[in-house]
């Protein structure tokens, strides 16, 4: 069950440290701090079940606007 | 003896058929006369079924095409009658290494274990396959090959499968009970009956480049994100015999796909990997490739096969090993419709079973094409980290992706199979192909061979019932299974019983031997479950 209460001892020192992650960072780099954090994260984790549940929140209210590169095929 | 499959022409030759004042009847029509037609062909040859395949062509496989053998393929290939010669002739592997950059980020082994007549894989081009196979079924006398023979038209009709076959000469037409359509991913029968397989395109392309070379790779599966010798795409190196070698280059969508074929570009892509010039180009081909599958594989009267029926990306060898499964599943099904020692539902399980089968090879083979090919700007990010993360972190190994490679499927829930009324442990349930094991000097795959068959673990293999099909009994002795592997992959204990189908997946099994068990079992496993007592 994917925890949403407060489990951070110090919230303003974790948000201080999430932005001092990403400073003077292009997009692109942020990306790829961004993918390794989630990556490192989600192995940390290791419930699939919790991983599906924050996967469903983080992606709530968001509608797709764009497309991924793959076409129809028939043959 | 040497002898240059690719170059082989076979000659037309006027069958009476094409003569004969009557359409000519045929039970079994295989059209395609690739690995999975002549597999099927074969199959149902061996089994005592005359059967006639057509191919439109007068030659087999032109390039190495598909060089991946499979442990299960193999396997197949044994009871065929043509394994022992793939083998030698082939090179075998078991490793495989993925590299990002120039280093080495993760290794695996695809047999582990020992204990198994046959290696994780065999790499050969095809066309040795197609000419092994060709040569085990020029041994069978109730198989005619017709070369150069076209089918155009295919209608199912009250009297069978009615077929026009073009020929160098006049077309003809052929009935048929059952057609089996082996003819490849564009499928010309597919198309006549206005059929489709339908899925996705990825947007990129591929290199093949064989070359010849002397060189002392070892014989494993190389795999290269993004090197330094062709950066930003992937590269994969793969040994075959008579010092022939599969370059896979990335090339990305935007190449040119006529262009990229031309040596003055192909060499200078080879020698920035090797180093040196010291190679020559063997066959090249620029493909890009698609996930997709028919909705249904059969079709009344007419049953689809191999690429004709699904196709998946070459990363994972998926191609043509669950085309040559596609056959053994099918032909033995075949063979007893035919024979009438089972109703003519039983095919719909080859559909149950291989579209399941399909769907799990278009899933891995998906994913990884997502790996490699990433589709979005969200997922190369994350291919990225993982490749970066791989360095130093054990579980970002794990996610690495370039192809999880050919594995038989378990077909989970089939209505073929005795659902376990007693505690096993181990990958044998039922739907999973019967593992392999020393005994002696035998093998336990050699000893099922084909056929149903009763596999007991005890001293002495019990009495068999009379039934239709017939059953065989084999017994694994506990002194001929010194290192007890059998019995461990079978969870096995004195008098554990199994019920093997003819291509060699468990149908049942049972803690001790119980003829009533079996006959049931053997019912459900021909599709006779719900009909009454079998005979």
């Amino acid at each position: 069950m994917l925890n949403t209460e407060p489990n951070l001892a110090a919230p303003d020192d974790f948000y201080e440290a999430l932005l001092a992650l990403h400073q003077d960072l292009t997009p692109d780099q942020a990306r790829a701090v961004d993918a390794r954090l989630i990556l490192l994260l989600c192995n940390h984790v290791g419930d699939m079940a919790v991983l599906r549940q924050a996967m469903a929140r983080a992606r709530q209210g968001i509608e797709p606007a764009g497309h991924d590169a793959t076409l129809a095929a028939s043959a | 003896m040497h002898v240059d499959y690719q170059s082989l022409r076979f000659e037309y030759r006027r069958s009476p058929d094409q003569s004969s004042a009557e359409v000519a009847r045929h039970p079994v029509v295989v059209v395609g006369a690739g690995p999975v037609g002549l597999a099927t062909a074969i199959d149902l040859a061996q089994s005592g079924q005359r059967v006639l395949l057509l191919d439109d062509d007068r030659c087999l496989s032109s390039g190495s095409r598909a060089i991946c053998f499979a442990k299960r393929t193999l396997e197949i290939f044994d009871r065929l009658g043509l394994g022992e010669r793939v083998v030698e002739k082939g090179v075998t592997w078991n490793r495989g290494r993925v590299f990002h950059r120039e280093a080495p980020v993760y290794g695996f082994d695809l047999l582990p274990e020992g204990g198994h007549r046959r290696p994780a894989f065999v790499n050969l081009q095809q066309y040795y396959v197609e000419g092994f196979l060709l040569d085990r079924a020029g041994a069978l006398p109730n198989l005619e090959i017709r070369w150069g023979n076209r089918v155009t038209a295919v209608e199912d009709g009250a009297e069978g499968v009615r077929l026009t076959v073009e020929t160098p000469e006049e077309a003809y037409g052929v009935l048929a009970e059952y057609v089996v359509a082996a003819d490849g991913a564009r499928s010309p029968v597919r198309r006549a009956m206005g059929l489709e397989s339908r899925g996705r395109t990825f947007r990129d392309r591929f290199l093949i480049a064989d070359i010849r070379m002397a060189a002392d790779f070892p014989a494993e599966r190389w795999f290269w994100f993004d090197p330094p010798f062709h950066p930003g795409q992937s590269v994969l190196l793969h040994r075959q015999p008579d010092g022939v070698w599969r370059i896979d280059f990335q090339l990305g969508w935007d190449a040119d796909p006529v262009a990229e074929r031309a040596p003055e570009r192909v060499i200078p892509r080879v020698r920035a990997l090797l180093g040196h010039d010291d190679f020559t180009l063997e066959w090249v081909s620029v493909y890009t490739f698609s996930c997709l599958r028919m909705e249904r594989f059969r079709h009344g009267r007419v049953i689809f096969a191999g690429d004709a029926a699904h196709g998946v990306s070459p990363f994972g060898a998926r191609g043509a090993n669950s085309g040559v499964q596609d056959a053994e599943n099918l032909a033995w099904k075949l063979a007893l419709v035919l024979r009438g020692e089972a109703p003519d539902s039983l095919l719909d399980s080859y559909d149950a079973e291989r579209v399941a089968a399909a769907d799990e090879n278009i899933l891995h083979s998906t994913r990884s094409t997502d790996f490699i090919t990433p589709k979005s700007e969200s997922s190369r990010a994350f291919r990225d980290a993982v490749l970066d993360l791989a360095g130093d972190c054990a579980f970002a190994r794990r996610l690495v992706n370039s192809g999880r490679l050919s594995t038989p499927s378990t077909y989970g829930g089939s209505p073929l199979s005795t659902p376990d009324t007693e505690g096993f442990a181990g990958s044998a349930v039922p739907g999973a192909p019967a593992p392999d094991a020393p005994l002696g000097g035998d093998w336990l795959l050699r000893r099922l061979g084909g056929g149903f068959v009763l596999l007991h673990f005890g001293e002495a293999a019990p009495e068999v019932p009379e039934t239709v099909p017939a059953l065989r009994a084999v017994a694994v002795t506990p002194g001929e299974d010194a290192e007890g592997l059998a019995a461990a992959r079978y969870d096995a204990r004195p008098g554990t019983t199994y019920l093997i189908r003819p291509d060699q997946h468990v149908a049942a099994r049972w803690r001790r031997f119980d003829p009533a068990a079996v006959r049931a079992a053997l019912d459900r496993a021909v599709g006779r479950a719900g009909e009454g007592a079998g005979c």
